[in-house]
């Protein structure tokens, strides 16, 4: 019986651990933090769904109070289905656009020689920030000319010449807005003796609809992306932090879907090509000579999963590169969150401390496995930030 | 020395009642508590609003004031009383023959019933046992018992009654085979007071067997125990009820924002009537016979553990003391023992507090010879006179940006009395998080409520009855009391004093979340 899942709130013992790591109590007021949006919320939610309160909607789904409570309730999923459960929806055409990556980032792409400068216009941001209601002050991403698909489809007879192969899920951002990235996927998966295939359809994974509460859009797309990793032979990988908890996690928890499939078959490519070396199966040849020096920035959503390691692991296989972690903190970004007006100053004050702590350590570039941090920190910073996978494959011979 | 037309001894829902009704009808009128408001069985028991159902096949009678004071005090107590409806769910071991009585009955006492499928009822109710054969629903509601004892009293006191708490009687006076009034220790300063009345109504519950002694009266008084659980969250929307002969452990009631679930029924010597203490076993037993009704209560965290005592009261007409009168028992003793000046009232059920509290002032008002009539059935309590959700107060806490599950509590809390409360500056702070109980509502609690601890202020607010039982907030909490009762030092005492209350009925249930949020409590404030 679905109800008798969902109640997990009550392993909470008020310790408030969560509200000590909550990125964004610490500069809202007006937020009351995870606990009494979670647990505490869901209680009288249950009596009434007149004591909802929508200031919920600052939660910026970060995870960070589910990896800090003792008792593991899943906080971050309590106010998550509240917010689908209960939000009366506000700024619905802005949310739809920000949040329908498919939609948007095709047509983006179709016409990104205009619609780059065009959307880079400071007239533009200035109407799209008072009448759509996004902050001109955010660093938007550009849309790519060439959709990563395009691209791929262009070489994919390449692919045939590999006896074992690897599925791809690439994602929106790798699509319309950086293919560059799946590119390098490509790169690296050949030169460790992979094939890549892409997946018979595949769609937004759907974490931007559903931290908009467009719950019935995510669901059809997780619907769809399901059933194409159901089918899918051999492991699909990623390369997007965000995309993959929600396709292994959201799915199921939010969303209430069956993602045993998902939960077997995807996977971060750092984590597949980590234990491909640890068992001695890979071996990289790096470049000789090489001198950088970076640092690691953990997604909110990497810590949740744990697997920031494989990343610092792999990373430190490249030699001449001095890489530091950097501690752990919230870049302020959330998806969307801080692209919209009425958060953006939010969302500068939760990023300040990191953008400080990477100014402060001089490197050359930062290193992140999540597409929306990418944005936040160059914006916060003007530093080049790279997936591992790019690179690990700007580095191999 | 004070002269009243009545005192009124136990502020239950019996003697708040009765003691509201009296100053309605304009008579002099003094209640006196030994300890707080519904600090015995009113505060003890499921918080049910019979619709009388429960009683159609054995007690007829009691089946028809049930039905008639649930619609009344649905209207006048709308604030303390929330329309749940009820269900009577058959198991395949009840079989249906109950069932058909059961409907045949409650027909004949004017309760309306449906007969619901066992799909019907899975859809109302997805945690109800799926096993079920049939269900039937009936107008049972949830009522505060806490809410309902304080609005009482309150209206008692603006329509110029006196109320004492923390009194506790030591001698009926008697002059002439009359009795004349009371002597009253005085638990706060230690001396003791002397109070005369034309009459004295005794309504202290289980404890009423000690004050008829004290009066040279005797009513045979058996105590029966019932255990209850508390647990952390509303399970079931509508009241669920076994469709039976009434049994233990076959009543789940949403109550608040927690699940009550209950009774036992054991007879206990009176000594142990002040100190109650729910055993393992209880524990076990009611755990066992709830899950029968909604089976995920096994996985369900348990709060709380209580018991309070029934006064059963042995018929007059059996020497044996065996027989048990159903129903009101309201004793002349004047008629009864040739005593005049003394009124007993007890018996009945919380559902027909007002009934009995009407009985018991239209006895006094025609002993006293005096017209007034009863209005307490179209009389709102305070807090149940309107709706205030877009009232001025309101309105100006959500401008505040005040979290509206906080405000929200306070409103269903303590209804059009929010309008007393100041959730400007301090008055905006959240105190208890479980219940979200604010500084405003502790400071209306201490000024118009009469709360002199945090038992008392938990009885008034919900302060610490949430899962965590105050481990996160007591502190928070009993500075806060502090400061408006205008003391700071007092906080330590307050603090200690009802970490000791909240251990009491945390130890039988400490198993699972709870064990844990008990070692919580007790590393935190046990040393």
């Amino acid at each position: 019986m679905q109800e008798n899942n969902l109640t997990d709130f009550q392993q909470c013992l008020k310790c408030n651990i969560c509200t000590e790591v909550c990125p964004m109590m610490e500069v809202n007021p007006d937020y009351p933090g995870p606990k009494q949006a979670g647990p505490d919320g869901e209680r009288y939610r249950l009596k009434d769904p007149a004591f909802f309160d929508k200031s919920i909607k600052y939660c910026l789904n970060c995870k960070r109070c589910e990896v800090a409570c003792p008792s593991g309730v899943k906080v971050g999923d309590i106010i998550t289905r509240a917010k689908l459960r209960y939000a009366h929806p506000e700024h619905q055409l802005r949310n739809f656009a920000l949040s329908s990556t498919d939609l948007v980032g095709g047509l983006a792409s179709t016409f990104a020689p205009v619609a780059n400068p065009v959307l880079g216009l400071p007239l533009t941001r200035q109407v799209m920030d008072s009448v759509v209601g996004v902050s001109s002050k955010a660093n938007m991403p550009s849309y790519a000319e060439k959709r990563f698909e395009k691209w791929f489809s262009s070489i994919e007879e390449t692919q045939s010449r590999y006896e074992k192969k690897v599925n791809y899920f690439h994602g929106c951002y790798v699509n319309y807005n950086y293919p560059e990235l799946g590119q390098d996927f490509v790169k690296l998966m050949n030169a460790c003796g992979y094939g890549v295939r892409l997946l018979d359809k595949q769609k937004c994974c759907g974490v931007a609809m559903i931290a908009n509460g467009f719950v019935q859009q995510a669901k059809k797309a997780a619907r769809t992306n399901l059933a194409s990793i159901e089918k899918a032979e051999g492991p699909v990988l990623t390369t997007s932090s965000s995309c993959t908890l929600t396709l292994r996690e959201e799915y199921e928890g939010i969303l209430g879907q069956d993602c045993s499939a998902a939960k077997e078959k995807v996977c971060l490519a750092v984590k597949w090509l980590y234990d491909r070396i640890d068992r001695g199966e890979i071996r990289l040849a790096f470049k000789k000579g090489l001198k950088i020096k970076a640092v690691y920035h953990t997604p909110c959503h990497m810590q949740r999963m744990g697997t920031q390691f494989y990343t610092i692991e792999l990373l430190k296989l490249i030699p001449g590169l001095e890489l530091s972690v950097l501690e752990q903190k919230c870049c302020g970004i959330a998806g969307t969150f801080g692209f919209k007006k009425e958060n953006y100053e939010l969302s500068q004050k939760i990023g300040a401390s990191l953008f400080e702590d990477i100014r402060a350590s001089k490197a050359q570039m930062v290193i992140t496995d999540c597409e929306t941090c990418k944005w936040q920190i160059e914006g916060g910073t003007g530093m080049k930030v790279y997936n591992p996978i790019t690179l690990l494959a700007s580095v191999i011979e | 020395m004070k002269e009243f037309d009545v005192i009124i001894i136990g502020a239950g829902i019996t003697g708040a009642g009765t003691a509201r009704d009296c100053a309605l009808r304009g008579l002099k009128t003094l209640l006196i508590e030994r300890a707080d408001i519904a600090d015995g069985a009113s505060g003890r028991n499921h918080g049910l609003l019979h619709s009388g159902a429960r009683y159609a096949v054995g007690d007829p009678e009691s089946a028809c004031e049930c039905i008639k004071e649930n619609m009344i005090l649905r209207k006048v107590a709308s604030n303390c009383v929330e329309a749940t409806d009820g269900l009577f769910i058959s198991l395949p071991e009840d079989g249906l023959e109950y069932r058909d009585k059961f409907l045949k009955k409650c027909a004949e006492a004017g309760i309306h019933t449906q007969t619901l499928s066992p799909q019907k009822a899975l859809s109302l109710e997805p945690l109800v046992n799926p096993e079920l054969i049939s269900a039937v629903k009936v107008p049972d509601a949830s009522v505060d018992p806490f809410r309902l004892v304080s609005a009482n009293v309150l209206d008692a006191r603006l329509h110029g009654a006196e109320v004492l708490t923390q009194q506790e009687v030591t001698e009926i006076i008697k002059e002439d085979g009359r009795v004349k009034g009371l002597k009253v220790l005085d638990k706060s300063s230690g001396t003791v007071n002397t109070y005369y009345a034309h009459y004295i109504v005794n309504a202290a519950g289980i404890w009423g067997a000690k004050i008829a002694e004290m009066a040279g009266v005797h009513i045979g008084m058996l105590p029966a125990k019932g255990s209850l659980l508390v647990f952390d969250h509303r399970v079931t929307r509508m009241v669920i009820n076994r469709c039976r002969k009434p049994a233990n452990a076959d009543i789940l009631v949403p109550g608040d924002v927690v699940s009550v679930l209950g009774t036992t029924s054991d007879k206990v010597p009176f000594e142990q009537c002040d100190d109650m203490k729910v055993t393992k076993e209880e524990v076990d037993l009611l755990l066992r016979e709830g899950c029968k009704l909604v089976p995920s209560l096994a996985q369900t965290r348990i709060i709380r553990a209580y018991a309070g005592v029934r006064p059963l009261v042995a018929s007059d007409d059996d020497p044996s003391g065996r027989n048990v009168s159903r129903g009101i028992v309201l004793l002349d003793h004047l008629k009864r023992d040739g005593v005049d000046g003394f009124i007993s009232i007890t018996g009945g059920k919380l559902t027909s507090y007002r009934l009995m509290a009407e009985m018991t002032a239209d006895l006094l008002c025609s002993k006293l010879a005096i017209k007034a009539k009863c209005h307490t059935a179209d009389t709102p309590l305070p807090g149940s006179e309107k709706s205030v959700k877009f009232s001025s107060v309101v309105r100006k806490a959500r401008e505040m940006k005040m979290d509206t599950s906080v405000i929200e509590a306070a409103v269903s809390r303590h209804g059009s009395q929010v309008e007393a409360m100041d959730f400007s500056g301090k008055g905006s702070e959240l105190v208890c998080e479980c219940e979200k109980v604010c500084r405003a509502e502790i400071a209306y609690a201490v000024k118009v409520l009469g709360v002199k601890t945090l038992d008392d202020l938990r009885r008034r607010t919900r302060v610490g009855m949430g899962p965590c039982q105050s481990s996160y907030c007591v502190e928070k909490a009993a500075k806060a009391l502090a400061e408006e009762l205008g003391d700071t030092s007092l906080s330590e005492e307050l603090k200690k004093d009802y970490l000791q209350h909240r251990w009491k009925g945390i130890v039988p249930v400490c198993r699972a979340e709870q064990l844990a949020q008990a070692e919580y409590l007790r590393n935190k404030y046990g040393k």
